[in-house]
C-alpha cells in the first residue's frame, strides 16, 4: 500500500497548489538554462552558418564579435593570393537602428561578397537569394519585414527578396543580407551637408599650409570624393573570411597569414570561443546565479510543505511506529511525498514552458541535455528538502499518539 | 478464564519500577508492580488519574522503559530493567495490539487499509492483508463500511476498526487504554464486550485500562492501580477514586 499517495489524495488541494508553485519555479529554472542556450546559439549561428576556415581581423584584435576591427576591403585580394586559400570574402557586420512604419527597428547589417557571395548559403524560407549588387536584402521574418517590402536605409531603397526564420545576431537582432558595398554605404551613410562641411573643412586645411598652396590642384581633390584621395584607406571591412581548398594545410596558410604584421588569424571555432567569452560569458553566469537561487528557493518551498505535511500527519507517524512501522515506512512515505512534488512540479514546468518559451523575445532553447540534468537536480532537492520531515518524523515518540 | 495452564502467559512483569526525576524532583509512578496475564484473559486496570496505569501501560507497550523489573511478553524476556531483550518496534509488530481512548485511525487511508497497514507492515502479502482486513472487519460488524474514510464513520464504527487493526496481526497481548472513554454507554458497553469476544474467541490477552465502572461484569480479573502499585481487587463491586 503506498501511504504517500494516499496522502497525497486526501490532501489533494495543498499538493497541487504547492505542485504549481514548484513548477512555475522550475519552469523559470527551465527557462533561464534555455535562455542562455539559446543566447549562445544566436551568438554563433552566424559564424557556424558563414561557413569559413579562417577569420582574418584588425592586428592585435581579437575580431569584430570582441571589439572593433578595421581593415582595409582589398585584403581580400591578399588573402586570395596565399597558397592553400580557395575563396576570400568580406565580411561586413554591424548593427543599426532605423525608424520604419512608425516602429523603432533594430537590425544586423550583414555585408555578402558580391559577386562570390550572393547568399545562397542562407537558409531562406521564402523568396531567393541576391540577383544583383545593389538595391536588394534577405531580411529575417523577426525584423517583420515581408517579402517585396522596400525600406529606405540611408540614402538608398533596399527591397526584401528573401527571408530567413530564427537569424539573429548576439544581441537578438534579426539579420538582414546585403552586398558588402550596400552594407558599406549604409553603415557610412552620413548626411549630405556633413559630407559638405567635411569636404570644405578639407580644402580649407589644405589651403593654410604650403602643398596647398603650392598644388593648387589638390584643392580641387580635396574638396572632392573621399575615395579619390589616396592618403585615406580603401573602404574598411571588419574582417576576411577565408575558405580553404578541399585538402589544403591550415597550419601552412596560418603561418604565411602570420607573418603578415597588419592582421591576425583565427579559426572558426577561436572566433567562437572569443564571442562566446567576451559576450555571452557574463549572461552565462548572471543565469547561472539566477538558476541556483531558484533551485535553493524551490528546495526551501518543498522542504517547508513537506514538512508541515509531516507536521500535520505527526500523530499518524507516532501510531505507525508504535504498531511497529520500520523506519523505512516512515522515510518512505516523506520522500516519495517530496519526489511525487518534484516530479509533478517538473512534468508541469516542461508542459508550460512547451506552450509559453515561444512567446519569449528571446530564443528559449530547451535542450535534452538540459532537461536530464534539471530532472536529476529535482530528484537531489526533493530528496534534500525531505529530510528535514524525515528528521522530525524519525524524533517522534510512538507514545505521542496516547496524548489525548 | 479460558488460557490454557500449561500455556506461556500473554504478559508476566515481575518487579517493575518506574521512577521519573532524580532527587527532590523524583517520582515514583509504577511501585514494584507484579502482574501475570494468561491468553484469552481479559483483565481491567482500574486506578485514579495519576496512579501510574498509564505508566504501567507504556511499559509493558515496550514504548517507556521501565527503571526495574522485568517484563514477558508469551514467555520470552522483552524487558530486563531499562534495557530491551528484543527489537521493540518488531516485537510490538507482531505480538502487541493497540486501542486508544480515540480511535487513532489514519485519516487518508480508508477503514480496510487502516486495517490492512497494520498487516502489510508485518509483511503481509497486499492481496492477503486486504480478505484479512475485510474478515476482521466483518468480525467486528463493520464490514459494509470497509470502504469508507475515518470521518465518515461514528465513533463506535472507527473504535471497531481500531479493534480490528490491533487483531490484525494476532498479538498475543491486547492493550487498551481507556477505549470507552469517547463512547456513550451502551457504545461503550459494546465495545468492551468486543473485548471479552476477541479475548475468549481469539485466544489474547486483553488489558484494558478504564474508569468505566459499568462494565466491570465483562472483566475476568480487575487490577486496582494506586500510588503505582497494583492490588488485586477481590470485591469486583468496590470502587476506587477516579
Amino acid at each position: 500500500m503506498n501511504l504517500a499517495i494516499r496522502d497525497i489524495r486526501h490532501n489533494a488541494g495543498r499538493f497541487v497548489f504547492t505542485t504549481l508553485g514548484v513548477g512555475l519555479l522550475l519552469m523559470i529554472v527551465m527557462g533561464m538554462g534555455g535562455i542562455y542556450r539559446g543566447l549562445i546559439y544566436e551568438a554563433t549561428l552566424l559564424v557556424d552558418r558563414v561557413g569559413a576556415d579562417l577569420w582574418v581581423v584588425q592586428g592585435t584584435t581579437r575580431g569584430p564579435f570582441a571589439e572593433i576591427s578595421r581593415i582595409p576591403a582589398n585584403l581580400e585580394d591578399r588573402v586570395r593570393a596565399v597558397p592553400g586559400v580557395a575563396q576570400a570574402r568580406r565580411f561586413v557586420s554591424h548593427t543599426i537602428q532605423r525608424e520604419h512604419g512608425g516602429k523603432p527597428l533594430r537590425m544586423v547589417v550583414q555585408g555578402l561578397s558580391w559577386p562570390d557571395d550572393r547568399g545562397e548559403w542562407v537558409p531562406l524560407v521564402a523568396g531567393r537569394p541576391l540577383r544583383q549588387a545593389h538595391y536588394e536584402m534577405i531580411a529575417d521574418q523577426s525584423l517583420g519585414l515581408p517579402l517585396g517590402e522596400k525600406i529606405k536605409l540611408g540614402k538608398e531603397v533596399y527591397e526584401v527578396v528573401g527571408q530567413t526564420r530564427g537569424l539573429v545576431g548576439t544581441g537578438g537582432d534579426g539579420l538582414a543580407f546585403f552586398t558588402a558595398s550596400d552594407a558599406m554605404a549604409i553603415q557610412f551613410d552620413v548626411p549630405g551637408e556633413a559630407v559638405r562641411l567635411e569636404r570644405a573643412a578639407r580644402r580649407a586645411r589644405l589651403e593654410g599650409i604650403d602643398l596647398g598652396r603650392l598644388q593648387p590642384l589638390l584643392l580641387d581633390r580635396a574638396a572632392g570624393l573621399s575615395s579619390g584621395i589616396p592618403a585615406f584607406a580603401t573602404p574598411q571591412v571588419s574582417a576576411i573570411l577565408v575558405t580553404l581548398d578541399p585538402g589544403a594545410d591550415e597550419a601552412a596558410v596560418r603561418r604565411v597569414l602570420g607573418t603578415w604584421p597588419d592582421v591576425t588569424v583565427y579559426s572558426t571555432q577561436e572566433q567562437k570561443d572569443l564571442l562566446l567569452a567576451g559576450m555571452v560569458d557574463k549572461a552565462r553566469r548572471q543565469l547561472g546565479l539566477f538558476r541556483v537561487l531558484l533551485i535553493v528557493i524551490s528546495t526551501i518551498v518543498i522542504a517547508l510543505i513537506v514538512y508541515t505535511l509531516t507536521l500535520d500527519k505527526i500523530r499518524d507517524i507516532a501510531l505507525l511506529k508504535l504498531i511497529g512501522a520500520r523506519n523505512r515506512v516512515i522515510g518512505g512515505l516523506i520522500l516519495q511525498q517530496a519526489l511525487f512534488m518534484g516530479a509533478f512540479g517538473f512534468g508541469l514546468a516542461w508542459w508550460l514552458g512547451w506552450y509559453l518559451f515561444p512567446y519569449f523575445p528571446r530564443l528559449v532553447l530547451i535542450e535534452t541535455a538540459d532537461l536530464v540534468s534539471l530532472g536529476l537536480i529535482v530528484i537531489v532537492i526533493s530528496t534534500l528538502a525531505s529530510l528535514i520531515g524525515i528528521w522530525k518524523a524519525l524524533r517522534v515518540e510512538p507514545n505521542t499518539v496516547l496524548a489525548v | 478464564m479460558n488460557a490454557a495452564a500449561t500455556e506461556a502467559p500473554a504478559i508476566e512483569v515481575t518487579n517493575l519500577r518506574k521512577v521519573y526525576g532524580r532527587g527532590h524532583t523524583e517520582v515514583v509512578a509504577v511501585r514494584d508492580a507484579t502482574l501475570r496475564m494468561a491468553r484469552g484473559e481479559i483483565v481491567g486496570l482500574f486506578g485514579p488519574s495519576g496512579s501510574g496505569k498509564s505508566t504501567l501501560l507504556t511499559a509493558m507497550a515496550l514504548i517507556n522503559p521501565p527503571t526495574a523489573g522485568r517484563i514477558a511478553i508469551g514467555g520470552q524476556p522483552v524487558m530486563d530493567g531499562p534495557h530491551a531483550l528484543v527489537d521493540a518496534r518488531a516485537f510490538r509488530r507482531q505480538n502487541i495490539g493497540f486501542v486508544f481512548q480515540k480511535p487513532n485511525l489514519i485519516p487518508f487511508l480508508t477503514a480496510l487499509e487502516n486495517v490492512q497497514v497494520a498487516l502489510e507492515i508485518n509483511d503481509t502479502p497486499a492481496r492477503q492483508a486486504r480478505q484479512r482486513a475485510l474478515d476482521l472487519l466483518g468480525y467486528l460488524g463493520v464490514g459494509p463500511r470497509a470502504n469508507n474514510l475515518p470521518d465518515a464513520l461514528s465513533g463506535g464504527e472507527q473504535q471497531r476498526v481500531a479493534i480490528a487493526r490491533a487483531l490484525a496481526n494476532e498479538p498475543r497481548l491486547i492493550l487498551a487504554d481507556e477505549p470507552t472513554a469517547s463512547l456513550d454507554g451502551a457504545l461503550g458497553r459494546q465495545v468492551m464486550e468486543l473485548f471479552a469476544k476477541v479475548a475468549h474467541e481469539r485466544h489474547a490477552g486483553v488489558l484494558v485500562v478504564t474508569h468505566d465502572h459499568r462494565t466491570l461484569d465483562v472483566f475476568d480479573r480487575i487490577l486496582d492501580v494506586e500510588d503505582g502499585a497494583i492490588r488485586v481487587r477481590t470485591d469486583p463491586d468496590a470502587s476506587v477514586p477516579s
